[in-house]
């Protein structure tokens, strides 16, 4: 693993991040189904995480290290086509099964099913879960003496959720210091603005106030992102990366739009997204 | 009747001990109710296994998820109310749906939860419980069978929900006795009536089939530890014999041990089926002996209600 990134990386890893935002609006254009405003809010750190720092085996057990893995557990299972599209760049499973997201018989199902998709830890789509269960992960390795981080990603509106600050309170209270949370800022959900719905305020005090060690960010540059993990990775505490992102970036129509949340894309619009990205 | 009464909540933590010093994957957590639970047994012994989340039961279930898929057994206690009701959906989504390896050991379910009153009286556990795929529902009737029946849970693979009960119970079970989840045992072989229970109203029920049989009804007794999956073979062929059943439980009418065997029988064997339990409604203060009485479940008002029934 390396600890600094080049300018050349960078490079590369934005047009990574291109592709995989194509990939997120074929997916859901095809299914006529998904999430597309928190797909993208999401997928440029999901990239750096998954390509550049994650320890990780998309050939899962067949490698003697799985154990030894990192975990990820996308608590805002609705940017299930995100998570796909990064699984399918890694080699998880070939990029041609994208198109049958959310289909009849699917491994790709709506929010991520461990049953019927390798790779992915738990099932999720029903918020507030995901740092709870990444709480008893953590709490496994480190009876194991597994030196692995558990890396939870959360949506702003989902810390509305109270079963999301009984995991805060856990992971300090357990000086569960390999944990690692994202907040996906995008300061959107269903109804609107975070604000106006439910006030979710200073995130970054809040989980301070709760214990845990917090880095803000600015979720779509790289650097910043891969910079924030590695610090993170060195916390004595739990780690929160308070991301401030766009939900629908890159796709000038969706970008900071409550109604692209859980939309998809007519044929007009898919064209108009993916030259925009070209 | 002396009868020798046993806290079924120790043998609960007595056995937790016994199965921690053989497999150290067994974990055990608790929401701060670790001395009523009796988890503190386990807590003494394996300090670095047990895991006290506070008053937080849906944090207490997911977490006890991301411990199994580190490949843990973890134990999970809190009142029934709390495990089955306040974190029902954590336990739907995320332990059931995933088929995690998680037992819930739930204590104070039903009406003898007493004196706390009705918001602690846990009479829907077994409804929503069992409604839930992948789900194996438990409800032993004494300490053996209690201990054996987390001694089974410890070895399956999948979540099991177990309800102890909160009440000292009687011995029924000596330790000759085999629980296998397949099977429902035929506690009274009977020809007139079938009887079918399991937890606490075991004992009420033996009791009330003494009274019955001193009125001439030759009722059979059949004891369902596991709620789901059920004995079909053993329900239907007793049904098959007497031509009427009643169930009797300490949980609603709705959903629970009745509800499943009316669904079985509807539809294998049609026969007349009784359900007696608390009826819909929420319970209230008193004593477990005032309770069992007032909501008719003790084996005096079983007896009577029985037999007005079958008359």
């Amino acid at each position: 693993m390396i600890d600094q990134i080049s300018e050349l990386e960078i490079k590369d890893i934005e047009e990574v991040s291109k592709k995989l935002r194509k990939n997120i609006l074929m997916m859901i254009h095809n299914a006529q189904s998904g999430h597309p405003g928190g797909s993208l809010s999401c997928i440029d750190i999901l990239n750096v995480l998954f390509t550049k720092c994650m320890k990780h085996y998309p050939e899962c057990e067949l490698n003697p290290e799985y154990k030894n893995r990192d975990r990820f557990i996308l608590s805002k299972g609705h940017a299930s086509a995100a998570l796909y599209s990064i699984m399918a760049h890694c080699g998880y499973f070939k990029e041609e099964e994208l198109l049958t997201f959310r289909k009849f018989g699917s491994k790709l199902q709506g929010h991520p099913c461990c049953k019927v998709l390798k790779g992915i830890e738990i099932s999720t789509g029903s918020l507030g879960q995901g740092l709870s269960i990444g709480c008893g992960m953590a709490l496994g390795l480190k009876l194991d003496k597994i030196d692995s981080k558990v890396y939870v990603y959360m949506g702003d509106g989902e810390i509305e959720e109270g079963s999301v600050w009984e995991a805060v309170m856990n992971a300090a209270h357990n000086n569960l210091d390999n944990i690692i949370a994202f907040v996906d800022r995008n300061k959107l959900q269903i109804d609107g603005s975070t604000e106006k719905v439910k006030s979710v305020g200073n995130v970054k005090a809040k989980f301070e106030a709760f214990g845990w060690d917090t880095i803000e960010i600015d979720g779509h540059n790289i650097l910043e992102i891969y910079n924030a993990i590695i610090k993170a990775k060195n916390s004595s505490k739990p780690c929160a990366i308070i991301a401030n992102t766009i939900k629908g970036k890159g796709v000038s129509f969706m970008e900071n739009n409550a109604g692209w949340h859980g939309k998809a894309p007519n044929d007009e619009e898919l064209q108009k997204a993916l030259d925009e990205l070209n | 009747m002396n009868r020798e009464y046993k806290s079924v909540r120790s043998e609960y933590g007595k056995t937790l001990v016994e199965l921690g010093k053989v497999n150290k994957d067994i974990v055990v957590l608790d929401a701060d109710l670790s001395s009523s639970t009796q988890t503190k047994l386990f807590a003494k012994e394996f300090p670095e296994r047990f895991f006290n989340v506070g008053i937080s039961e849906q944090d207490l279930i997911t977490t006890a998820a991301g411990l199994s898929c580190t490949g843990k057994i973890p134990f999970v206690s809190t009142f029934a109310m709390f495990a089955s009701g306040r974190a029902w959906e954590q336990v739907r989504n995320t332990i059931c749906y995933s088929n995690l390896n998680v037992k819930i050991a739930a204590t104070h379910g039903g009406i003898t939860v007493g004196e706390d009153g009705a918001s602690h009286q846990a009479l829907e556990d077994i409804s929503l419980m069992r409604s839930i795929p992948n789900m194996t529902v438990i409800v032993p009737a004494d300490a053996e069978e209690t201990r054996q029946a987390i001694k089974f849970a410890a070895e399956f693979n999948g979540p099991v929900y177990i309800r102890i009960s909160r009440s000292n119970l009687p011995d029924i079970f000596d330790s000759n006795y085999k629980f296998d989840y397949k099977k429902a045992n035929i506690i009274k072989e009977g020809k007139d009536i079938t009887l079918i229970t399991n937890g606490e109203t075991l004992v009420e029920t033996i009791d009330c089939a003494k009274i019955l049989s001193e009125k001439g009804i030759d009722a059979e007794i059949i004891n369902v530890p596991v709620v789901k999956p059920l004995d079909n073979e053993t329900i239907i062929n007793s049904a098959k014999k007497t031509n009427r059943v009643i169930t009797i439980e300490n949980h609603s009418i709705i959903g629970g041990l009745g509800s499943a065997i009316c669904e079985l029988l509807s539809e294998k064997y049609p026969t007349k089926v009784t359900r007696i339990g608390t009826n819909d409604e929420f319970g209230q203060s008193g004593t477990a002996k005032e309770l069992m009485a007032f909501y008719g479940l003790n084996a005096e008002k079983l007896a009577q209600k029985i037999t007005g029934l079958i008359k």
